[in-house]
């Protein structure tokens, strides 16, 4: 039995401790932000574009590598116990927030257990594991978990655990604290201005804890609302800096092949976007594994993946990503197969009735991939009725299982733990939440697994568990699951080191360098 | 200004606002026919939430409450002109839309005065030259204009102007970074401007040249005109205050019209051109369901509709003497 499992020991090196001997400072970088995030304050509002800019101001204990390696931030080491139970951490002295006042443990417990607790809807899921948060003392803070909880370790980075300030937050109405127009974090970036509808503005902060960091001095976040205006933003070199997703998938292979354009796909290993078709389990004949099945076998999704996501990206063999832990990569493969779908159809004796195929409101590229699986679908005699909604609707419709086949798409949180199990666990079905159990599977032995495995200790015992229930899932077919998403962040090729972390863009530019 | 027209303007004040608040009541209902709703959408763009989540944030917009006690709420602020607080941004509503009227007016103002100046004067060089060249000229391209899709014609002036001659800004309306002040800031924002006001301005050209051209033909076959030219007054002058002058009315109908629209009526042109206005306001309002924002901003944009058709009435007796306003 392992002793101590000790978290990183050498404090304050990050995973670019070399490329810091040339890297230069000054300069400014323009970023497109799209949507205009709703607010900053990265502990109440976790939209996508909240975490782009606001990781940029606010930390968390850890920042994880590409291969959801914990490494160093405000805390500077971690320990776990013998049995799993008990985790210290030993926190970084003379780190001020940007106000002056000094960062301590009484931070660290009043974000996690007062105020994320409160707003932050998936961290309070795993809060449930937590018996105790206490300070020993200004630099330490125990965790007490009721039993190990093995994706406990990803749990800090800063989208999932930003650290806030509890002099400003204690006691008042979070949610109206003036604060959140005017965030105050330890980031490497403070909060200079924001005009609404035009552009966010940090800075440098010159009192920032890691010595030497960071070295860009000015970031501007532009909002343009059309994604063809961001590529001609892009392209008159007014924008530095396209975050995965904000552009069209027409447009990826235009602009990456201009002069001193550079691409990467880094940046999302710890969200991992997996997509899926939801079926519901419930009515009709997606109620019936067999058409359910069929639905996989009658998919081309080589076709959709060179075609609409320019090769981007990975087919995805079952519920958990390829990057996410416990991935077993020896479950079965649906293969592209007519044939064995239009099998599958004429055993269960499917009479033709029709489906109703949701379109996914969230730009060209979803409203084409409807077109294609339509395309599939209508090949191997499903008839197919496409249904177009908007944001709203679209949620709105699958919160109330109001729908038989659509699209969507999640972060795996690098465990599956975190980001896998919320889909499938049949006491995650509630009506409302069209995050949760929405199609309907009910697999009492499923549940059973996934609730030993979030708990097994070691983690030998939770993978062979989580291989178990991809096996069983494959089979079951509860969604038909498409692609793991990649999201090509495309960047003039002057910043350096962009993209130096599990979460990519979103706490990017407290490392990055421009190029003189 | 005569005394009647002084009451006729205030009884239409009085019908105004109630037409405005009748106006209001409906977009209320109207907007929450849409399925989904703001803790919905918020929800959806954090990507994870649960029940509990939601059910803050309903609270903390109200829209746990019935539906009549929330109209009861919203009508009643409305009558105190407080329009509520935008769930979104947790601004008020009043603070946020007035903090995007000036970029609106000055896109949309510059839009007015070019199509109207430069639509005029086309119909009236068109109608002077009828029949001839440049008449043909005139009519090809308001024709073109009138026809062409707004955000298509944006996006090949901002590939040809930005991308290729790298003359002009294609986005925003000014360049943030370089605090400029004076005259650099104002030519900072003109150059910003030239772009989308054209756009949003060809439309309208087109409609006002094609209108004054047949209004202005029309018009210079009456009587009164070839009395005027019997007298031996010059051509130009009877053009100019004969024909113009009474070919105008249904290009001030229009303008009225236009005007109407100086609020609300940019959503494309604000949207690619990333224009921080009002028009792109109310669109992402639209499809974040923020019933506040939106209710604030169709609000305003129905006041200045009913405010312009009264200006425009008033305009008409500057224009024709004859017309009087009377209840």
């Amino acid at each position: 039995m392992k002793k101590l499992m000790m978290g990183a020991v050498i404090a304050c090196l990050p995973f670019t401790a070399n490329v810091y001997a040339q890297a230069q400072d000054g300069g400014t970088i323009n970023v497109v932000v799209q949507p205009e995030p709703p607010s900053l304050m990265i502990g109440m509002y976790s939209n996508a574009t909240t975490q782009q800019v606001g990781g940029n101001i606010f930390e968390g204990l850890m920042r994880y590598d590409k291969d959801l390696v914990p490494h160093p931030l405000l805390a500077t080491s971690w320990e776990n116990s013998a049995d799993g139970k008990t985790w210290t951490f030993h926190l970084k002295e003379g780190v001020v927030w940007h106000d002056g006042k000094p960062f301590t443990s009484a931070d660290v417990v009043f974000s996690i257990d007062k105020l994320l607790r409160e707003t932050n809807a998936r961290l309070r899921t795993s809060l449930e594991f937590v018996e105790s948060i206490t300070a020993p003392d200004d630099y330490t803070v125990v965790f007490q978990l009721k039993q190990p909880f093995g994706p406990f370790i990803r749990l800090f980075e800063v989208g999932t655990t930003p650290m806030l300030p509890k002099h400003i937050y204690e006691g008042t109405d979070y949610k109206l604290n003036p604060a959140n127009h005017h965030p105050i974090g330890t980031g490497p970036f403070v909060f200079k201005e924001w005009q609404k509808g035009s552009f966010i503005h940090l800075a440098k902060n010159e009192n920032y804890h890691v010595q030497g960091l960071p070295h860009i001095e000015e970031l501007y976040w532009h909002v343009i609302p059309d994604a063809a205006s961001r590529s001609v933003a892009f392209e008159t070199g007014k924008i530095d800096v396209l975050p995965g997703g904000s552009v069209e998938n027409f447009d990826v292979p235009r602009l990456s092949e201009l002069d001193n354009v550079c691409v990467t796909t880094d940046g999302w290993e710890f969200f991992s976007p997996h997509a899926w078709l939801w079926l519901n389990n419930r009515q009709g004949p997606t109620a019936d594994k067999r058409f359910r099945q069929a639905v996989m076998y009658a998919m081309d999704r080589e076709f959709a993946k060179s075609v609409l996501w320019n090769d981007y990206g990975k087919i995805a063999k079952g519920p958990v990503g390829s990057k996410t832990t416990f991935f077993d990569e020896s479950i079965p493969d649906y293969e592209y197969n007519p044939k064995k779908a239009k099998a599958l159809l004429e055993d269960m004796g499917y009479d033709g009735s029709p489906v109703r195929l949701m379109a996914m409101p969230y730009g060209e590229t979803w409203q084409r991939w409807t077109e294609v699986i339509k395309q599939n679908l209508e090949d191997v005699g499903i008839k197919t009725k496409i249904v177009s909604t908007d944001v709203a609707g679209w949620n709105q419709k699958i919160a109330d299982w109001d729908y038989d086949i659509s699209f969507t798409y999640l972060y795996q949180y690098g465990d599956p733990a975190l980001g896998v199990s919320r889909t499938y666990l049949s006491s995650n079905i509630a009506k409302g939440s069209p995050w949760n159990n929405a199609e309907g599977y009910v697999n009492k032995q499923i549940d059973q697994w996934f609730n030993e495995a979030a708990v097994a200790f070691p983690d030998t015992k939770r993978e062979e568990l989580y291989s178990k229930i991809q096996h069983q899932i494959v089979e079951d077919v509860p969604v038909a699951w498409l692609m793991e998403l990649e999201f090509p962040t495309i960047y003039n090729c002057k910043v350096q080191n962009l993209v130096d972390s599990a979460i990519g863009i979103n706490d990017a530019f407290g490392t990055a360098w421009i190029k003189q | 200004m005569s005394v009647q027209t002084l009451i006729y303007i205030a009884g239409r004040l009085v019908k105004g606002a109630m037409v405005l608040l009748v106006i209001a009541i409906f977009n209320f209902f109207l907007i929450r026919m849409a399925p989904g709703d703001p803790a919905q959408v918020m929800a959806g763009e954090a990507g994870a939430t649960d029940e509990i989540f939601l059910q803050q944030l309903r609270e903390q917009f109200g829209l746990d409450q019935p539906l009549y006690y929330q109209l009861w709420i919203y009508v009643s602020n409305l009558l105190q002109f407080d329009m509520g607080i935008t769930y979104r941004q947790q601004m008020p509503v009043f603070d946020l839309i007035m903090d995007r009227m000036p970029a609106t007016l000055l896109l949309t103002g510059a839009a007015f005065a070019l199509s109207l100046l430069l639509g005029v004067l086309a119909g009236v060089v068109a109608a002077a030259k009828h029949r001839k060249f440049m008449d043909s000229v005139i009519t090809v391209a308001a024709l073109i204009f009138y026809a062409t899709p707004l955000f298509w014609l944006a996006m090949m002036a901002a590939l040809f102007f930005s991308v290729y001659l790298e003359w002009l800004p294609s986005f925003g309306m000014q360049t943030v970074g370089e605090n400029l002040t004076g005259w650099e800031k104002i030519k900072d924002i003109g150059l910003h401007l030239i772009l989308p006001a054209t756009t949003l301005g060809l439309f309208f050209t087109a409609v006002y040249a094609r209108m004054t051209r047949t209004s202005m033909i029309e018009t210079s076959r009456l009587d009164f005109v070839k009395t005027a030219k019997a007298k031996g007054m010059k051509p130009s002058r009877v053009t100019t205050h004969h024909v113009l002058r009474n070919a105008l009315l249904p290009v001030v109908t229009l303008a009225g019209l236009q005007a109407g629209q100086l609020i609300g009526g940019a959503v494309l042109t604000e949207t690619v051109f990333a224009w921080p206005g009002i028009g792109r306001l109310m669109f992402e309002a639209l499809f974040q369901r923020d019933y506040n924002l939106l209710l604030g901003v169709f609000f305003i944009s129905s006041a200045m509709v009913v405010l312009f058709n009264l200006v425009t009435d008033v305009i008409y007796c500057v224009v024709d003497p004859r017309i009087e306003l009377s209840k």
